[in-house]
């Protein structure tokens, strides 16, 4: 009797450790998106993050906490376009949460509703590792996260019909300020404009096309494929007679060849942040931006 | 008489209720609608300005960008096709083709597990020199809003063929359950389940080989269920016609093969991640048949008929700086394995010297390894394989009619290897590997084995699980 009702107990302090129960609860795969719908959702939602901003968002880990929170998600936020393929199947398949699988309410990839860039037209891994639905890496536009974010205020009033006008007065709130802060951002990096820069991984394209940047070429030489010590030099010169601004890379990337490349070309290396969390300053979403364009800021003098 | 009531009395409350709901929820509806309606309107507008500016930015690139400058292929629009094939359809397919180059110190055709009922499956390392090995062939694809399949077929390097893998799956009849059924790899404990193109080593575990002849394949129905935590608790059953070894085919009505499993795990930060688990199985065989040599050195085919009762533990710990695997990473796994079984073994089925009588053995066995990836795409790993043959009760030998040495593999043996292992991924999708062993599975001499391997993923990109 007493075995009994110490397991009873402990079934009932386990179901309780679950996720707030009033809460819609929320699902992103990364920072960026749990750091929307938090925005979005304010103290109505509970967001679980299921990578740190220091995680390469196409290698995570279909760890267990993943499937335990995949489990009892209401909306699961992810990029699509192939970037979640490794790992996001496998959720969806042993969490077994029915109202999450894509195609219904629960389930949003963000890619979806924006205008993909680098969609490739021969589809060949011999490219290294490409998207076929183009280059996952959108949300380093502000526009593109203010079209998702209308899609995820939709789905939130939805799926919580009964807190559907808070979330349209706090989309309508989220839209102002945002919009407000890209005039903002925009106006600041005016003089970014034609910056030529030399990212290491394509991760940066969206960004690059929103400042009017220059991409001059990649330290990878295909998507997902590390440079050798060979290509590496061989980009000492093709930079040298390019020209180039910086040389950046996303905090989750090998810092070694951007390094060493920084050293042997003398153009400034930038670190930038990459998603929310990536760097101190990129707090939030508002926050990402503007340490982003001030690391840029910082080398174009 | 109570129900009728019930049910008559929840119908009277339904009609009374409902249009007291549906006027209080129309307005509200309606109220929604319009405000949605409006913040569409204000969306399309915004982004339609957006996108002006968008146009405006991009000629602005395209006039000022100087030499070999990123090309910006713009997204096609959504094709709505009109003249549809069918194909668009089709499964997701992936394809693994794997090879090894071998050198064994020993004859690879007399490998055995010493102390141990062969299981006349998948034992030993990959042959010697250049040999093919299992070209797997994937398909999957939801079948429908119910359901999704997936197929595995592999194309054994001798041109045999077998199923490997073909099962439907069910998510979500319950919150949290997913339910399986045709013929999937058994969830006994971890390494079971995973397909060998993606084990840390050549070969499998010494205790999976023993135990199970290579993997344990149900062909039946496993339903599992995800509790609504944090942490992630795990529990699952399956049902199976139980024909694999320890098993085999008896031909009645029923399940033969019964298994429950538990998981639990967990993360300590993004950086560590753990996850341990708990197997009972139980299987029944008539007639399991297989060849040893008599007291005289002669060839002879025993059989074990009666029950298996096995249980399992195991433990995966992994580690990686704030949860980034590609740099660096580092997993620990070990599994233990016990088994029971009892019944009566016949020496010499059929043949002159045809006697039967009890058998009792208790085995187990366990193995431990690490992997660790020190760099970019190059790992490290080392595995300690033992088993244990344990108490084995034979009544023939018991009761003075057989000497022991009428059952030379069931003799005392405690079975070891050591395997060490250096692996290069050039690509997620490639992987080539060298590996050592020393062997110590059979009753005498270490087998020193080499062996090379290659693993390359064509098609879909696989998802892994933990």
């Amino acid at each position: 009797m007493v075995r009994f009702r110490c397991l009873a107990g402990l079934l009932v302090a386990l179901f309780a450790s679950a996720p707030a129960q009033a809460a819609l609860s929320v699902f992103a795969c990364l920072p960026e998106w749990a750091s929307l719908a938090q925005e979005l959702g304010g103290d109505k939602v509970s967001v679980y993050q299921a990578s740190s901003p220091l995680q390469d968002p196409h290698r995570i880990e279909a760890r267990p906490s993943l499937v335990a929170h995949m489990r009892s998600a209401d909306l699961v936020i992810c990029t699509g376009a192939e970037l979640e393929t490794g790992w996001l199947p496998v959720l969806m398949q042993t969490a077994g949460n029915r109202n999450v699988q894509p195609g219904t309410p629960g389930y949003i990839a963000a890619a979806d509703y924006i205008e993909r860039l680098e969609v490739p037209t021969r589809l060949d891994r011999a490219e290294g590792d490409i998207h076929p639905s183009g280059n996952p890496h959108i949300h380093l536009d502000p526009r593109n996260i203010a079209k998702v974010a209308a899609v995820v205020s939709d789905r939130l009033a939805k799926l919580d019909s009964k807190n559907a006008a808070f979330y349209a007065a706090r989309g309508d709130d989220f839209e102002t300020r945002w919009g407000a802060a890209i005039a903002k951002w925009e106006q600041q990096s005016a003089p970014l404009k034609g910056m030529r820069l030399v990212p290491y991984h394509k991760d940066s394209v969206y960004l690059i096309h929103w400042l009017g940047m220059v991409e001059v070429m990649d330290i990878e030489p295909k998507p997902g494929i590390p440079p050798s010590a060979g290509y590496l030099a061989e980009l000492v010169d093709k930079i040298q007679r390019n020209g180039a601004d910086a040389i950046t890379r996303s905090m989750y990337t090998d810092p070694k060849a951007a390094q060493w490349l920084s050293e042997h070309t003398h153009v400034p290396l930038v670190d930038l942040p990459y998603t929310v969390g990536g760097t101190p300053g990129a707090n939030d979403l508002f926050g990402l931006f503007d340490d982003i364009i001030a690391r840029l800021e910082k080398v174009r003098k | 008489m109570h129900a009728r009531v019930f049910v008559a009395g929840l119908t009277v409350a339904a009609t009374a209720c409902a249009p007291l709901a549906n006027a209080a929820t129309d307005s509200e509806i309606q109220q929604l609608r319009d405000e949605l309606t409006a913040l569409r309107s204000d969306y399309a507008a915004r982004i339609g300005a957006l996108e002006t500016r968008l146009a405006a930015v991009q000629t602005t690139v395209e006039q000022s960008a100087p030499v070999e400058p990123a090309p910006f292929v713009q997204p096609p629009l959504a094709t709505a096709s009109s003249g549809s094939s069918g194909n668009e359809f089709n499964p997701a397919a992936s394809l693994i083709l794997t090879g090894t180059y071998g050198q064994q110190s020993e004859d690879p055709a007399n490998y055995q597990i010493g102390g141990f009922i062969p299981t006349n499956g998948d034992v030993g390392p990959p042959g010697r020199s250049f040999q093919l090995g299992e070209s797997e062939l994937t398909l999957a694809a939801n079948i429908d809003p119910y359901f999704s399949g997936y197929f595995v077929g592999a194309f054994e390097g001798d041109n045999g063929t077998s199923v490997e893998e073909a099962f439907v799956s069910h998510v979500g009849l319950v919150p949290g359950a997913t339910i399986k059924f045709g013929r999937f790899l058994s969830d006994f404990g971890y390494l079971n389940e995973i397909h060998a193109h993606a084990w840390d080593f050549v070969d499998a575990p010494l205790a999976l080989q023993a135990f199970f002849g290579g993997q344990l394949k149900q062909d039946g129905l496993q339903a599992r269920w995800v509790a609504p935590t944090s942490l992630l608790i795990e529990v699952g059953v399956e049902f199976g016609l139980g024909d694999q070894f320890p098993g085999t085919d008896r031909d009645k009505n029923d399940f033969n093969s019964m298994m429950a499993f538990a998981h639990l795990g967990g993360d300590v930060g993004f950086s560590h991640s753990y996850l341990l688990g708990a197997t009972l199985y139980r299987s029944k065989a008539t007639d399991r048949t297989y060849q040893d040599l008599d007291q005289f050195g002669a060839p002879v085919t025993d059989a074990f008929t009666g029950d298996t009762d096995m249980w399992g533990l195991d433990f995966v710990w992994k580690w990686a700086p704030d949860g980034n695997s590609v740099e660096r990473n580092f997993k620990l796994q070990a599994e233990y394995f016990h088994r029971n079984e009892n019944g009566s073994l016949t020496f010499d089925q059929d043949g002159p010297g045809d006697a039967t009588g009890n058998y009792n053995s208790d085995q187990s066995g366990w193995y431990a390894q690490a992997v660790y990836q020190f760099m970019p795409r190059w790992r490290f790993g080392a595995r300690y394989d033992r088993l244990d043959s344990g108490s084995t009760d034979i009544g023939l030998v018991r009761s003075g009619l057989l000497p022991s040495t009428a059952f030379p593999i069931l003799a005392d043996h405690d079975p070891r290897r050591t395997t060490t292992m250096v692996d290069f991924s050039p690509s997620e999708f490639s992987r080539l590997r060298v590996q050592y062993a020393w062997d110590q599975a059979r009753f005498t001499d270490t087998d020193d084995e080499l062996s090379l391997q290659y693993i390359m993923s064509l098609g879909a990109h696989g998802a892994h699980k933990f």
